[in-house]
């Protein structure tokens, strides 16, 4: 039995692949649902009845997706041009940050129309700000940037300890380690009322929409596509590999910081240095579950949020710990590897 | 000849989807024997080879090795058997020593220790039985492309094989190693062992073999003793019909396009060129011949626009050459095919289109306000495709599935259609089929005669003596002074290219 590269892959493929590579990650799954003491099949209906049983329920859950199509933007982005971009999480609470740091007073005279938008910008300008580092060191000393960007994600949120429990260290929460209140005039505006949904969700969906296009209409995202596949063959066709690196950090660390504005000004209101459960690492997940193109960034970080919000009333109800969310969305990465790898190439005797 | 039979295939039979690369393929190899398998690229060669060797399992027929059936599908009892394979491309690691190399995989994996000393042992007495000197303790990496395939050879002698195949294994030498090689093969064949050598170059399988199998489109066309035929008769039956490379004819060359004065390269610490000079003029080629690693791809990287002189002055068109980058190249009319098509000359995993205007996608006509017309850019490949002959592509086509000829065709061609007055071609005809060879070259010359000045970088004598006006030899980054082609014969050629000229300094 040997592994034959496919000619051709089918469209067909292309979109099965997934679904087999989820199914199989819930079969596995199920497995250790059922060491726990539960049936997989009942331990499942909960966590759909939890994501999506009640209006509060659904909103929770795409609450929960926004961040996640973001931080997996902004890997998808980086890498496809192999810009390997481990510090979502780091851009995520800069952007954060600076959310809080603008929103609280600075921007209060300008009316929320203007201000949002502005903070939107200095949110997306500070993740980038975070990932150039790293990339000019690449482009000039050869720094591996997994390592630096991985890091980086530490010194960030230190940085954020630091802010918060200094120069913005909100007075009036009683001693707790948070930053001072944005403005209620930058708060995003909410989707449904009176729930957690705010219009973040569509501003990451146009996001997504954006970022494709740009891929596949562009000469940037055709000259960042060649790039990727083959740096060599593009540096002799004549285009600028760091250009690119340079132009592709920016975008990928400006969504990442996109997304740490958009949930403080969305939903938290203040900084905390537990605003994230790990989105950025998360989207990782998400791109790679999503093959990196941008509109299955939109399913799969839909997917990633069922199984964490729908693992969590799972628990409470059957009394699996709620770890078994990280088990399914980990094991459903390992599933989608192997079915790109079957997408890709074929089984012959 | 009534020598004992080492080795018999069957009626092989192999397909790939649609494709039959093998049918009913029956062959006969004898103890102490040089079998060439000859035959075009996609003939079908390798795919037998790898079926006997077990990394294929056939659809139909039989392997025989010493008369014993050997199992189909495991490469492990084909060495067992006494079957040594050696890769076109090598499969050594590269931060591990010679011996280390050639001993992985022979020793039981729970052992404590290995044994070191009984493999070197082992090894060098077989090196030096066959000639094949190499220090065990050397590391791959340090070692030449000739001295690697050596250590192939080694790997396999090692693990007592009795029939050796080699995959194409001169396409990545140099004259002067291939020669080496053939004495070596002949010597391990008069001790006895028996040789297999996959080939689609004529004259070395004339100079190497006792017995030539022609292949064309999966199936065995003729077998002749290598004495009873000759080159041309071998062609034809290759290709199946009579081709011919195209010869030059007279023409006056106009103004010089592209000079080089005094130029030296260092390329990661290493001075690559030293103090060359050259003159490439409208309407002619000139050729730089020279074996390979003695500065061509240097030479490349600098015309291409990758690479920036340390010292000295290139001028183009009569004007210095600032910033030679790829794409002011690209801007100023110069068309450039890489030495490494498929790493350097396209993005294999894109489509035909999307290649045909990689270089040009920011150009007007390719792209507005940043937005890439598709439309524009996939008539302009159907266009390529049709008027240069690129078989098996349409413009959706993902491009690493064309042959290295079409491939090559392609690369030639989008260069061509935006009518370049200057071509640097570095080794445009490196591991093709002599029918996609002819189709280059004739376009090459078609070139010429529009008045394109060409600078041609090959290894090839015969293609250099063919196509260039005249010839400069390249050794150890340095250049020869120019020699008229028709004024000169093969042999000063190979006396040039191992660096024997008289400098007129």
């Amino acid at each position: 039995m040997r592994l034959e590269r496919r000619t051709d892959v089918p469209a067909g493929v292309v979109v099965i692949a997934p679904i087999c590579a989820i199914v199989a990650a819930l079969a596995i799954s199920g497995i250790l649902i059922a060491f726990a003491g539960v049936n997989p099949l009942e331990a499942y209906r909960q966590i759909v009845v939890s994501a999506f049983g009640s209006r509060l329920s659904i909103t929770e859950t795409l609450a929960r997706t926004t961040p996640l199509i973001f931080t997996g933007l902004a890997a998808a982005v980086a890498f496809r041009v192999q810009l390997w971009n481990i510090g979502a999480e780091g851009q995520f609470y800069v952007g954060a940050l600076m959310a809080a740091a603008l929103g609280h007073a600075a921007l209060a005279g300008l009316p929320s129309a203007l201000a949002i938008p502005v903070l939107m910008l200095a949110g997306a300008a500070a993740g980038a700000l975070l990932l150039l580092g790293p990339v000019l060191l690449r482009l000039r000393f050869g720094v591996d940037e997994v390592v630096t960007t991985l890091l980086l994600n530490f010194v960030a949120i230190l940085f954020i300890s630091m802010m918060i429990e200094g120069p913005l260290k909100d007075p009036l929460a009683f001693g707790w380690p948070q930053s001072v209140p944005i403005s209620p005039d930058v708060a995003l505006p909410k989707l449904v009322a009176k729930t957690r949904l705010h219009i973040g969700l569509l501003i990451a969906i146009a996001a997504a929409v954006i970022v494709w296009s740009v891929q596949a209409r562009t000469v940037f995202g055709f000259e960042s596509r060649a790039a990727g596949l083959s740096p060599r063959a593009a540096t002799f066709a004549g285009l600028s590999l760091s250009r690119t690196l340079i132009v592709t950090a920016g975008l990928s660390g400006a969504l990442a910081g996109l997304a740490g504005m958009i949930e403080v000004t969305g939903l938290k209101g203040y900084v905390t240095t537990d605003l994230s459960p790990g989105y950025g690492y998360s989207g990782i997940v998400v791109a790679m579950l999503a093959a990196q193109h941008p509109l299955g960034v939109v399913a799969a970080a839909l997917f990633v949020a069922i199984v964490f919000v729908g693992a969590d009333g799972m628990s409470r109800a059957l009394g699996v710990p709620s770890f078994i969310a990280d088990v399914i969305v980990a094991i459903s990465l390992l599933t989608m590897l192997i079915a790109l790898l079957f997408t890709n190439y074929r089984v012959r005797r | 000849m009534n020598r004992n039979i080492a080795l018999e295939l069957k009626g092989i039979t192999k397909t790939f989807g649609a494709l039959r690369a093998n049918s009913d393929i029956s062959l006969v190899l004898h103890e102490g024997e040089v079998l060439a398998l000859l035959g075009e690229n996609g003939a079908g060669k390798t795919t037998l080879m790898n079926i006997l060797f077990g990394h294929y399992v056939a659809d139909a027929g039989s392997s025989v090795v010493f008369g014993k059936a050997l199992p189909p599908g495991s490469p492990r009892a084909a060495i067992a058997a006494g079957v040594g394979m050696v890769h076109q491309h090598f499969t050594l690691a590269a931060n591990m020593t010679v011996l280390e190399n050639v001993m992985i995989g022979t020793e039981w994996l729970g052992s404590w220790r290995s044994n070191r000393d009984a493999g070197r042992d082992k090894l060098v007495a077989i090196a030096e039985k066959f000639g094949l000197i190499v220090d065990p303790a050397a590391r791959i990496g340090d070692l030449s492309i000739g001295e690697r395939q050596r250590v192939e050879i080694l790997k396999a002698l090692y693990r007592d094989a009795r029939i050796l195949i080699l995959d194409e294994p001169t396409a990545v030498l140099t004259q002067i190693e291939a020669e080496r090689l053939f004495v070596t093969l002949r010597g391990m064949a008069k001790d006895g062992l028996s040789l297999v050598f996959i080939s689609h170059k004529l004259g070395e399988v004339m100079q190497a073999a006792d017995r030539v199998v022609v292949l064309r489109g999966g199936r065995v066309v003729a077998e002749r003793d290598a004495a009873r035929t000759n080159r041309g008769e071998l062609a034809e039956l290759m290709v199946g019909r009579r081709v011919s490379r195209p010869v030059r004819q007279a023409s006056k060359p106009g103004p010089v396009v592209l000079s080089a004065e005094a130029i030296d390269v260092v390329e990661d610490g290493r001075a690559r060129l030293d103090g060359i000079s050259f003159e490439v003029r409208a309407g002619e080629i000139l050729g730089i011949i020279g074996v390979a690693g003695n500065g061509q791809a240097a030479l490349g990287n600098l015309c291409a626009g990758l690479a920036r002189p340390a010292r000295g002055r290139m001028m183009l068109d009569g004007r210095p050459l600032e910033k030679a980058s790829a794409k002011a190249l690209v801007a100023a009319g110069v068309g450039r095919i890489p030495e490494d098509r498929l790493a350097e000359g396209v993005v294999g995993e894109m489509n035909v289109w999307e290649n045909a205007v990689l270089e040009r996608a920011r150009e007007r006509r390719f792209s507005h306000h940043g937005i890439v017309d598709r439309r524009a850019a996939r008539t302009y490949a159907g266009e390529l495709i049709e008027r240069f002959d690129i078989r098996g592509a349409a413009p959706e086509t993902r491009t690493r599935l064309l042959s290295g000829g079409n491939m090559q065709k392609l690369i030639l061609g989008r260069n061509l259609a935006a009518s370049p007055h200057l071509l640097i071609a570095n080794q445009p005809t490196r591991g093709l089929d002599e029918g996609a060879i002819a189709a280059i070259h004739q376009e090459l010359l078609e070139a010429r005669k529009n008045g394109v000045g060409i600078l041609l970088i090959s290894e090839d004598l015969d293609e250099v003596t063919a196509l260039a006006d005249r010839v400069q030899a390249i050794y150890k980054g340095r250049l020869s002074a120019a020699m008229a082609t028709n004024r000169i014969d093969a042999k000063a050629i190979g006396l040039m290219m191992a660096g024997m000229w008289e400098d007129r300094a």
